[in-house]
């Protein structure tokens, strides 16, 4: 059973959707005993790093998601805000992060004249940096991004992807058991799709 | 959007159903559409609430991101849309009677979150004036004036439509598209004409947009306008936008 992270963020309907599109069944829950007995988890999020980490406080799931993730190493998918909350920390707020990635978000900052906007609000492409089971292979491969800040990974073998916009940064991180993506596959059609059946088959 | 149907119209009026809005989404996701827009047509006329079942129903069902709009005035409208999993929601006769909501939906929100719709339509004297009401109201105000303002309360995107254009798959109101685009930084989406490919063209390059967007274009077929959802495969698009 897959479980989808709910702490009041995130698209979890769409996401729910289009697991169902691929015929994979899953429970959106913040309850710590359907948590562990789930065999994924996926965390969503969409909003600002310190309410995603108070709230993953306030509905008492930072100890079961430790648990499952560290010590279960139970594969688990960050989704935007929910692979930024995976760092140490972020310049968008002051909590600690889950810190399951080493590393910390920083905000885009662009010249004005630039042209770029924040946030970075579009379809993008992404190169892979490290081979791995999650990202399909297509031409034309393309993903929907919304996002102020950008997860600089301490260690570089934690990079999977990377996009541009203005300049290099990271849209993709995976350690062991832990995989996050930048954008949002569940608004990516065919191309999220693909992810998601990657994250459920080969993992 | 009209009583929960999809319709077109042409000029703004005369709308004819063409289908059911979840029906369409599907078949839009199998399309691979960059992103798509639901504006209920009636809603400020007749003064209804956004159809939170049928936002909801959309969110979940689409695979790209999506706006929504139609009777916007109330900023709790805005955070249920949101919350509802909508990526962005216009503002569209609100924006002129009430400029202090979409300052504070951008305070709330964000800018990304909140584009402004302008209608335009040219008067009698044939001069371009923009209209509210689902276009039966005149504001007296030209649109490069009104966009400047706009902009300055901190919208995000202008989704610009010609209604003299709308459903007429005539092409494009290329100057109205430049004056537009000329005059603010913020990205301008265009809609109102598109009748083939090369009419996004020029629209881009000529008219200076940062985006297209068309709806008679991709849901009707032929001179007898039978209902047929198309739109472009990926390397078409591509194609049309590589030089």
């Amino acid at each position: 059973m897959i479980a989808i992270i709910d702490y009041g963020l995130g698209n979890l309907g769409s996401i729910q959707n289009m697991l169902n599109r691929i015929g994979v069944s899953s429970l959106i829950t913040s309850k710590t005993e359907e948590i562990k007995n789930a065999d994924k988890l996926i965390l969503p999020g969409v909003g600002a790093f310190d309410v995603g980490m108070k709230n993953l406080n306030d509905f008492g799931l930072l100890d079961i998601l430790n648990d499952r993730v560290l010590n279960d190493r139970v594969p688990v998918l960050g989704i935007c805000l929910g692979m930024q909350l995976m760092a140490d920390s972020s310049e968008e707020g002051f909590r600690t992060g889950l810190g399951w990635i080493k590393g910390s978000c920083l905000r885009f900052k662009f010249e004005n004249g630039s042209g770029l906007k924040v946030p970075h609000m579009e379809w993008n492409e992404i190169t892979i940096t490290k081979p791995n089971k999650l990202i399909g292979e297509f031409e034309d491969q393309r993903f929907y991004f919304v996002h102020s800040y950008h997860l600089k990974c301490a260690e570089n073998e934690d990079v999977m992807a990377e996009s541009i916009y203005g300049f290099k940064f990271t849209s993709a991180v995976s350690k062991d058991n832990i995989l996050g993506v930048q954008f949002h596959p569940e608004k990516s059609h065919k191309y999220g799709m693909q992810l998601l059946k990657n994250f459920i088959e080969k993992y | 959007m009209r009583s929960n149907g999809l319709v077109k119209t042409i000029k703004f009026k005369n709308p004819v159903y063409v289908g059911d809005p979840i029906n369409a989404v599907k078949i839009f996701n199998e399309k691979e559409v960059d992103e798509l827009i639901f504006l209920d047509i009636d809603a400020t006329r007749n003064r209804t609430e956004p159809s939170y079942h049928i936002i909801k129903n959309i969110a979940s069902e689409c695979f790209m991101p999506f706006c929504y709009g139609g009777g916007i005035n109330r900023l709790d409208q805005i955070e249920k849309i949101i919350e509802l999993g909508t990526e962005k929601v216009c503002i569209n006769s609100a924006a002129y009677l009430q400029p202090e909501l979409v300052k504070e939906a951008v305070g709330k929100f964000g800018s990304s979150t909140i584009v402004v719709a302008i209608d335009v339509k040219k008067n009698t004297f044939g001069k371009y004036r923009v209209y509210i009401n689902g276009g039966t109201k005149d504001t007296k105000l030209h649109p490069v004036e009104y966009v400047k303002r706009i902009e300055s309360l901190g919208a995000g995107e202008i989704f610009l439509n010609s209604i003299d254009l709308d459903g007429t798959m005539a092409g494009y109101d290329l100057d109205l598209i430049q004056m537009v685009s000329g005059t603010v930084s913020i990205p301008v989406i265009v809609c109102g004409g598109a009748g083939n490919l090369q009419h996004f063209k020029e629209a881009i390059t000529i008219g200076g947009a940062s985006a297209v967007s068309a709806g008679s274009f991709f849901v009707f077929q032929g001179k007898r306008r039978a209902v047929l959802i198309t739109y472009p495969e990926y390397n078409v698009i591509k194609d049309i936008f590589s030089d």
